[in-house]
């Protein structure tokens, strides 16, 4: 790797240090220029999660030592926040301090002239925001005017934005100044096992941690290419691999012998750590005494709620209401319906089932209506009823369509699967099966 | 600003501020100013209320106890990991602690409370927690957490002045709050060197001290702010210990549902279960209504509308206490005599200075009644004229009355001990259904009683054993002559049946008769049952074994304790003074009808007025009610639409009604404008309480809205 205007030894262990990415450095650094040079005024880095957009970055700019800030998109909850960290690693503090209380962004390009015509940039300067998809919901000439941030304060800086969004997602409908764009594709298997050899443990050999590494791959690759999951699954595991060697059973040469070892708890990891279902923490005692076959039992083992017996009601009414066509309800909830045949209002026009295309809202009056019908005994409409839907809402059990300080006829919708409701109808001997429509 | 918190759409709660203005007042408080005892009882009340409320407080941190310990630990063990082991990897995963606490949601505010306590005290002086309400955006997110931090770092060091509170206003990040952080790391508190233990100084791992930010209400929090806090959390946690503690009420799958894998895999979440509500509710039960420490106490009824509450709206353990000291204060409020309702010694010198009135209000009590005509004539004749000699008895009664208490728990509880072991528990599941059957009426002439009884017949040895032993240990805490010489039976019975062992051990061919629970549990449809009883029944005319007889004999004597001490409350002489039972009062107050009383507002004026003018026969209403009554009456007769001329004349009918009798009157005089006026408001009324609505339909109509109306 060579580039004209930065030391070659820097440029060595930077190649070093960045496997698989060589094509993406140089690429970069030919982008850049030398460093006195003016660079092009914005350039687009994109690719999928953990290809190492910001690694790769930030590792070139601190080695190389060039002048640049580095910010995280979702930290700037305002674009006050990326400003004042823009001219903080520029100009220091005292430009920072001198920002007023909401700066615009003309403040901003103002304060930023005025700085750099003291100081003029010897190096080109870089401003990396990650996460740049965030600057989107900001203010909506920011991103713009960042992108053609070189021209707006006459200096030497450029700024590069990474993101997993394509370009086509940012480009605002009224245009504006295109960026270079740069992909970085993802990392293939055998890039992996590169990448991740490289941190082995210091009292095994690299050969060892690599055939370790090549098993994980074979169970994971499937399911997971995230560098960072990867890693973090690789160092949980790794003592287990490793046990067989510690009491002596194996050697280091019997690899078959260890694979058969680590691959039930691989694949035994593939569903409860990596889902989440148990934490690392969790997972990484159960290793420890191994005696103990029983599992921690995962997130997803305590599905169960326990309600107040109109709640359930509410709830399961909600439901008939969010998946029943309000025309229906005569049919069901009318205790002598009589002569309405099932086939006359039956229209089977809508071929789709109503599970298929997601709960309706409805208005409180209907639900209330389903619920005093379906609840066994006589109810007086208390005001404890209406605090148990609100609570019910705020349960997220329910959701309320439209502004929440709309008072007048609320509308809401049924936020719980059919299996939740039928365990729930269960419960106090109901058989919601029975009023739903689609299951006529 | 007031703070609003809704009970149900549009309706708001405020609380008043202060409550100073209560003790002022405390004269006016409680009866007219002719009754001298209104003072005694407001203090007698009082002090129940507060101890009541104590109890409950030191009871649900017992409870939580274990939680609460689990959870410092999960964070001690954490923080011990933060500060030796790894921090090589690039991202530490933020240590969560998922805590279950049940959907009701008005209890958790105590556990929140003491959890907070306990980490300050024992864990790490930096704990924020965070209400849904405020946290809108990850911009007040952020801002609520270095407010609570660094507002309370501030407040601890004097030297520093409020710019960084400026600083504070105009931009937060969590970049401050790490700087905020290393400038503690360096220059440490008083505060903090007094709080930590010295030894965890000494270990150098005194300033890895955890941040712990609680989420009191996750299911609350907008997502979005919540995503993007945690997202920009875990970029620092290399420089800050983060721990974070999700208040979940509901299920833990939640947070599977609701955070999206990429920032679930940030978190290191382990599950944390808090006491289930039920069990919580019986442990309030046993401590403040199943004992005799406290002399109020509810009636069955009163009991039931309590538990209905409970079960069927909210499951919150602390809007039962509320009830439970609603009830104290009406009954304190509504019956005079409720100051005879406190500790034996205080009510008996209460009653030697009965005022005469008390008296007479003693003779009218239904129990006392009762009481009166089982006496002698001559007696009889006495406790009608002497205010003396019904002081005399009111003194004994009230002993007899607590000593009633004394004995009815303990053999409650020795009754629901052996009925809960059988299959299908025929006297109810919970302690607390078996005490309203018992305080309702004689328990001993149910059909589940009987059945119960009848399986207790058939009751294994080592079963029966067991249970006589548990009887033994509940006799043993209660401490009056009665009760002692009941324990000293029920040894005795354990100790023949014991003995039975070593006697007759080739009579055990016997013991298949009486079939272990198990077995009844695996037949337990009744037709089987029934057969089998009967089976016995013949068998038992052919032979008895010992074993049967002792049984028998046991089972009788537990019959007869029944019958003497768990007669019903009512029945006792002066119940009335200690037993609160106005079901109806209480059901209204504590779960309020708004609909219905708007009703009744409307349609019978008198009702809440109080005005005789306004008295009228059912269904009619008077021309002298407000004109929104008259209003509302009309509009009931109406269809969907309503025109507003017709509605207008038939209103300047009824409410003119009286002017024609008295046809001088000014009132007759007013100007038709007048009449329109009073119309239209009233209308306009009505359309803002929800009656009618303007309709496009028909300009000079409007519709109806009541409910059910259309
Ligand atoms: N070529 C590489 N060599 C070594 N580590 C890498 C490489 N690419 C990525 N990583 C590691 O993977 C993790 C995720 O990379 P990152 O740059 O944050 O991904 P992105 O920004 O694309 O989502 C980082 O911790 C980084 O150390
Ligand atoms: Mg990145």
């Amino acid at each position: 790797m060579q580039c004209a205007g930065y030391p070659e030894d820097k440029l060595r262990s930077l190649a070093d240090r960045l496997p698989c990415r060589e094509t993406q450095v140089t690429t970069l650094l030919s982008l850049m220029g030398e460093p006195d040079q003016y660079s092009y005024p914005s350039i687009f880095i994109y690719g999928h999660r953990a290809t190492g957009k910001s690694h790769v970055v930030f590792s070139v700019m601190k080695d190389l030592e060039l002048p640049y800030t580095f910010v995280d998109c979702v930290e700037c909850v305002s674009p006050a926040l990326l400003f004042h960290r823009v001219l903080l690693a520029f100009f220091g503090p005292d430009a920072a301090a001198s920002l007023p209380r909401c700066p615009s962004l003309s403040d901003f390009v103002r304060l930023y002239k005025q700085m750099s015509s003291k100081t003029p940039a010897t190096q080109t300067r870089f401003i990396i925001l990650d996460r740049a998809e965030r600057t989107r919901d900001m203010d909506f000439s920011l991103l713009p005017a960042l992108l053609r941030l070189q021209e707006l304060v006459s200096d030497n800086v450029t700024v590069i934005l990474l993101s997993q969004v394509v370009w086509e997602k940012f480009r605002p409908n009224t245009g504006c100044f295109e960026p270079l764009l740069f992909h970085f594709p993802d990392y293939n298997k055998a890039d992996l096992v590169q990448i991740l050899s490289r941190d082995h443990h210091p009292s095994y050999t690299p050969e060892l941690y690599a055939s370790y590494i090549n098993i994980l791959l074979g169970v994971f690759f499937s399911v997971c290419r995230d560098l960072r999951e990867l890693r973090h699954l690789a160092a949980l595991n790794f003592p287990k691999f490793c046990e067989p060697l510690e009491k002596g059973e194996a050697k280091e040469s019997d690899i078959h012998k260890l694979w058969r070892n680590i691959e039930p708890h691989l694949q035994r990891a593939m569903q409860t750590v990596y889902l989440r279902e148990v934490s690392s923490m969790q997972w990484k005692e159960q290793q420890m005494d191994e005696k103990e076959t029983t599992t921690p039992r995962g997130l997803s083992a305590h599905a169960h709620i326990e309600l107040p017996y109109y709640s359930k009601f509410l709830l399961i009414a909600a439901y008939l209401a969010s998946f029943n066509p309000a025309r229906t309800d005569r049919r069901f909830f009318l205790k002598s319906h009589g002569k309405i045949k099932k086939t006359n209002f039956l229209k089977k026009h809508e071929k789709t089932s109503n599970h298929l295309l997601g709960p309706k809202p409805f208005p409180l009056d209907r639900l209330l209506a389903i619920f005093y019908s379906v609840v066994d005994s006589r109810v007086a409409p208390t005001a404890s009823i209406f605090s148990q839907i609100m609570s019910l809402v705020s349960l997220q059990l329910l959701t309320q369509i439209g502004h929440d300080d709309q008072l007048d006829a609320p509308k809401y919708k049924c936020a719980v699967s059919m299996d939740f409701i039928l365990a729930i109808s269960r419960t106090v001997n109901f058989d919601a099966v029975k009023y739903l429509y689609d299951f006529l | 600003m007031n703070e609003t918190s809704s009970v149900s759409k549009g309706c708001f709660v405020f609380k008043s501020a202060s409550r100073k203005r209560k003790r002022q007042g405390v004269d006016g408080y409680m009866g007219d100013g002719s009754d001298d005892n209104g003072k005694d009882r407001f203090r007698i009340c009082q002090d129940l209320r507060e101890t009541v409320q104590q109890h409950t407080e030191v009871l649900q941190d017992q409870l939580n106890k274990k939680v609460l310990d689990d959870l410092v630990q999960f964070i001690k063990k954490h923080e011990l990991c933060n500060s030796s082991d790894v921090r090589r990897q690039g991202a530490r995963e933020i240590p969560t602690a998922a805590l279950m606490l049940g959907v009701n949601v008005p209890d958790h505010t105590m556990t929140f409370r003491s959890l907070c306590n306990l980490l300050q005290e024992s864990v790490t002086p930096f704990v924020v927690s965070l209400h849904a309400k405020g946290c809108a955006t990850v911009k007040f997110l952020i801002q609520r957490v270095l407010e609570q931090l660094m507002g309370r770092g501030m407040a601890l060091d004097e030297e520093q002045d409020d710019e960084t509170a400026l600083h504070l206003n105009t931009q937060c990040s969590i970049g401050d709050l790490c700087q905020w952080y290393n400038s503690v790391k360096i220059r440490p508190h008083r505060i903090l060197e007094r709080s930590i233990k010295p030894e965890v100084k000494n270990n150098g791992l005194y300033w890895s001290l955890p941040i712990v930010v609680i989420f009191k209400d996750f299911e609350a929090f907008n997502l979005q702010a919540l995503q993007d806090f945690i997202l920009i959390c875990s970029q620092y946690t290399q420089e800050l210990p983060l721990i974070f503690i999700f208040g979940i009420a509901t299920s833990p799958i939640t947070i599977q549902h609701r955070l999206p894998h990429s920032v679930s895999s940030l978190l290191c979440i382990e599950v944390f279960h808090s006491l289930s509500c039920t069990q919580h509710l019986a442990c309030v039960f046993d401590k403040l209504i199943l004992t005799s420490k406290f002399p109020f106490k509810l009636s069955s009824r009163v009991i039931q509308v309590l538990i209905g509450i409970f079960l069927y709206h909210d499951f919150s353990v602390q809007s039962f206490v509320k009830g439970l000291q609603l009830s104290m204060l009406e009954h304190f409020n509504s019956q005079p005599l409720s100051v005879l309702c406190c500790k034996k010694q205080e009510a008996l010198l209460r009653a030697k200075t009965l005022s005469q009135k008390n008296v007479e209000r003693i003779r009218h009590l239904p129990s006392f009644m009762r009481y009166v005509e089982t006496q002698e004539p001559q007696d009889q004749v006495l406790l009608l004229t002497s205010d003396e000699h019904v002081k005399e008895v009111c003194q004994k009664l009230l002993k007899n009355l607590h000593k009633y208490h004394k004995n009815y728990y303990p053999i409650l509880q020795c009754l629901y001990s052996l009925t809960s072991l059988l299959p299908k528990c025929p006297m109810g599941k919970h302690i607390r259904e078996l005490h309203v059957t018992c305080n309702e009426k004689n328990v001993w002439e149910m059909e589940e009683y009987h059945s119960a009884m009848q399986l207790l017949r058939i009751l294994a040895k080592d079963e029966l054993v067991a249970a006589l032993r548990e009887c033994a240990g509940i006799l043993k805490s209660a401490n009056t002559k009665k009760m002692q010489n009941v324990l000293k039976q029920v040894d005795e019975f354990v100790v023949r049946l014991e003995e039975l062992d070593n006697l007759h051990t080739e009579d055990l061919p016997g013991d298949d008769v009486a079939c272990s629970r198990k077995d009844i549990q695996r037949r337990t449809d009744l037709h089987y049952l029934q057969k089998s009883l009967l089976e016995k029944e013949s068998r038992k005319t052919r032979k008895m074994s010992s074993f049967e007889i002792l049984r028998n004999e046991v089972l009788q004597y537990i019959d007869e304790l029944v019958r003497e001490y768990l007669t019903p409350a009512e029945l006792q002489p002066l119940s009335e003074v200690c037993y609160y039972s106005s079901s109806g009062v209480l059901r209204q107050r504590l779960n309020a009808a708004p609909r219905t009383s708007i009703q009744a507002a409307l349609s019978h004026p008198f009702h809440y007025l109080q005005n005789e003018a306004l008295k009228t026969n059912d269904g009619t209403v008077s021309s002298n009610a407000p004109d929104l009554c008259i209003i509302y009456k009309l509009h009931l007769e109406c269809g969907r639409l309503i025109n507003l001329y017709d509605w207008l004349e038939a209103f300047v009918t009824v409410s003119s009604a009286t002017e024609d009798k008295e046809a001088d009157s000014e009132e007759y005089n007013k100007p038709k404008n007048l009449k329109n006026a009073c119309f239209i408001q009233a209308v306009s009324e009505m359309e803002f309480l929800g009656f009618v609505k303007s309709t496009k339909q028909k300009t000079d109509h409007v519709a109806r809205l009541t409910w059910g109306g259309c």
